[in-house]
């Protein structure tokens, strides 16, 4: 399978975001985006997702062909993409295991059930993989979790659900040095022919577990630079400012410092 | 919304389809006087005692203003319901006439063939009177009496004589007044010294004629070290003309007791449902009103527990799901009057299609109720913009050593918590319901196994079309 992104622009409150993103992922590939904080990694993911927030306002996304922007976001997730949160959202009154239960459910036909002996089984398989408390699936969705246990139940849908693309946006802050390992570890152990990842992060850590194919750079709204495992490396030990020389990119956020004037707090318009 | 038209439709449908042809041998005709309460007193064959009573509550009926707060009752008439009625036969119609879209909807709500049979018209089982109980003989060897209240008339008189009236006494509002003059059916319950009843005690009421009025009466004793859950299951019946709906349900804790009173309440959006429920607990005795309303079109009901002995305890769960046209102003009362006596309120209220849901509670300390505790959490969701939702609450505390907690939350549903559910493959209007499901799910948990699974279908069924 394919996802293709083609001069994707992405605004949100009228703020525009991804300035022109084009990136081409198959099935079978392990891709990485690294980049500075706000250059619009977290975005992309939302926008791949369907995140009703944000706006795209030009460029398309295309799955095997087919429009995915048209797509409503749980059809895209029954489609096969999955986006692992960076803030997990918190449900109270409904089980993990309902939840994911439904979610199974969802990509069923009518007549068909989820298996409750296999749902069981392979719950149990992934909680014990992940290293989590056993009693995950009867706790409500992500509450009382703390930072860590979130990012690792989201590595749970994903293990249940089976995702042909599954982004990860940041899903190695918050977590540990064992945790870490553990998440890297379980992402690496979905490597297949039906399976591709867009792993979204500022540091090398979590890519010592995965055996990363492409690596991305994006700066101010755009991928600026793509290439293999060496890439990681570069960033890791000389951080991003070479890339904006070698690019000539000057960097909006320090850029764009408008004063505050007075005025624009308390204008009385009306008596004019 | 397609959904939604098809249960307008079966609304709808009632009306001409399904109404039962009846023919009555008591029928006190419309309106209400003197001699109705007489007529229904006679027929029943009541003793003196219970006519006085009935006299002296019509009396009281007709002079006391409706509720100065809540909904506005003015739109009611009572010359427009029939008090009392006492069928005989109907004419039975055939299962198989009944169209697939009403038998859909009665399969959607789980409800039990010989219930489905009983709504849709076939089975002629009447209203007025008890018409589900499921007396267990094991209760009558522990000496439990569970009858219909007529009956309890008849054959424990003393007993019902002692407490009839005494925690809801027929002054206390108008519909209570009103209640007290009409009543008729109900629950009696009593449980003797130390015994526990462990498995719930249930009886069905339905409406289920042509403008009828239902005023059960409904009084539980629960003695001392004794304990019972009952649940009270009024699920659903749709039927399109007004029907006015006011019970009473007193309850009696003695030391050491414990009651629990369930209910899962879906009168259909016609029925104005006004009830005075109240629990009067001794020493150490327990209350605990489970309270679910998801029908009617006007309902106003506040479980009340009295605290009257040292160590008394109370608590209500509720939820109010208020839809389109629909008016929900409930809530909880609790009145501490003893020392270290302490209560619980959980409310949850959900609104949406425009329709209006208010919690209204009242915690009160008396001068004697002193290290009292009271804990009331409040919250509410509004899954629109034409729905809304006031909280009430008033507490007052006359002595220095109570302590009242109070938390409240409103809050639309979080298009984050939609999102997160949607990008697993869940439909927006599933996800919806399971947020909802999810909310409620303090109050759910407390309920029998099947009335949960019956509320999850009647949600389900309210929220049907909520999203797009």
């Amino acid at each position: 399978m394919e996802l293709v992104i083609k001069n994707l622009h992405a605004k949100i409150d009228n703020k525009e975001i991804l300035k022109g993103v084009d990136l081409t992922i198959h099935t079978g590939e392990m891709h990485a985006i690294m980049g500075p904080n706000g250059t619009g990694k977290s975005t992309l993911s939302a926008v791949i997702m369907g995140n009703p927030k944000y706006i795209v306002t030009e460029g398309s996304i295309t799955l095997d062909g087919e429009d995915l922007l048209s797509m409503s976001v749980d059809e895209r997730s029954r489609k096969g993409i999955f986006l692992a949160m960076q803030y997990p959202n918190e449900i109270t009154g409904i089980t993990n295991s309902d939840f994911i239960k439904a979610a199974m459910q969802a990509r069923l036909g009518e007549n068909e059930h989820v298996s409750l002996f296999k749902f069981i089984k392979e719950m149990d398989k992934a909680v014990k993989d992940l290293k989590m408390n056993p009693d995950l699936p009867h706790r409500y969705i992500n509450e009382g979790f703390s930072g860590g246990e979130k990012k690792r139940n989201e590595i749970l849908q994903m293990k249940m659900l089976k995702p042909h693309f599954a982004i990860l946006d940041e899903i190695d802050s918050g977590l540990d040095v064992d945790a870490l390992k553990i998440v890297g570890e379980n992402i690496n152990g979905m490597q297949s022919d039906n399976f591709a990842s867009l792993i979204i992060t500022h540091y090398q850590r979590l890519l010592d577990y995965i055996d990363v194919s492409n690596v991305h750079i994006m700066v101010n709204g755009k991928i600026v630079k793509s290439g293999g495992k060496e890439l990681i490396t570069k960033v890791d030990n000389e951080g991003y400012d070479w890339i904006k020389v070698e690019l000539g990119i000057v960097d909006e956020s320090t850029n764009k410092k408008e004063a505050i004037i007075l005025g624009s707090c308390a204008v009385n318009k009306g008596a004019k | 919304m397609k959904k939604n038209n098809e249960i307008d439709a079966i609304v709808g449908e009632y009306q001409y389809g399904f109404k039962t042809d009846v023919k009555n041998v008591v029928d006190t005709g419309k309106g209400l006087n003197e001699d109705v309460v007489r007529a229904i007193s006679k027929y029943k064959n009541e003793p003196e005692w219970m006519l006085d009573f009935r006299i002296k509550a019509f009396n009281k009926f007709i002079s006391m203003p409706l509720p100065s707060f809540g909904p506005d009752l003015s739109f009611l008439n009572f010359d427009d319901y029939t008090y009392y009625i006492k069928s005989t036969k109907g004419v039975e119609k055939d299962w198989n006439d009944v169209p697939g879209a009403i038998k859909d909807t009665f399969d959607k709500l789980g409800i039990p063939e010989a219930e489905k049979k009983f709504l849709a018209g076939v089975s002629t089982q009447f209203e007025s009177e008890v018409v589900y109980h499921n007396t267990i003989k094991e209760l009558e060897e522990l000496g439990v009496i569970f009858c219909d209240t007529d009956t309890a008339l008849k054959n424990y008189p003393d007993l019902v004589k002692q407490y009839f009236g005494k925690v809801v006494p027929y002054t206390d509002n108008k519909f209570a007044a009103l209640n007290s003059c009409v009543w008729s059916g109900g629950s009696f319950i009593y449980v003797p010294k130390g015994v526990k009843v462990e498995k719930p005690l249930q009886s069905y009421f339905r409406i289920n004629s042509k403008q009828m009025g239902q005023f059960e009466r409904t009084l539980i004793i629960v003695d001392e070290g004794a304990s019972v859950h009952y649940v009270e299951g009024c699920t659903a019946p749709i039927y399109s003309e007004d029907s006015l709906h006011a019970a009473i349900v007193e309850i009696y804790v003695k030391e050491g007791g414990y009651c629990r009173y369930s209910t899962v309440q879906n009168w259909s959006n016609n029925i104005v449902n006004l009830v005075t429920k109240r629990a009067y607990c001794e020493k150490n005795a327990t209350m605990e009103w489970i309270d679910g309303n998801v029908g009617s079109m006007v309902n106003m009901k506040y479980p009340a527990c009295i605290l009257a002995g040292e160590g008394a305890k109370g608590t209500t769960i509720s939820i109010a799901f208020a839809s389109k046209g629909q008016y929900q102003d409930t809530g909880a009362k609790m009145i501490h009057l003893a020392p270290n006596t302490s209560s619980t309120i959980i409310s949850k209220s959900i609104c949406r299609g425009g329709g209006k849901v208010n919690y209204r509670g009242t915690v009160k300390h008396g001068k004697e109720a002193y290290n009292a505790r009271s804990h009331v959490e409040c919250d509410t969701i509004i899954l629109d913009d034409i729905s809304s939702s006031d909280t009430i609450p008033f507490n007052f505390v006359q002595n220095q050593k109570a302590r009242i907690e109070h938390e409240a939350t409103v809050s639309k549903v979080s298009e984050e918590q939609l999102f997160y559910l949607m990008s697993r493959g869940i439909k927006a209007n599933d996800a919806l319901q399971m947020i909802v499901m999810g909310f409620i799910e303090p109050f759910a948990r407390e309920l029998p196994m099947e009335y949960a699974v019956e509320l999850n279908q009647l949600i389900k069924l309210e929220m049907t079309g909520a999203i797009g």
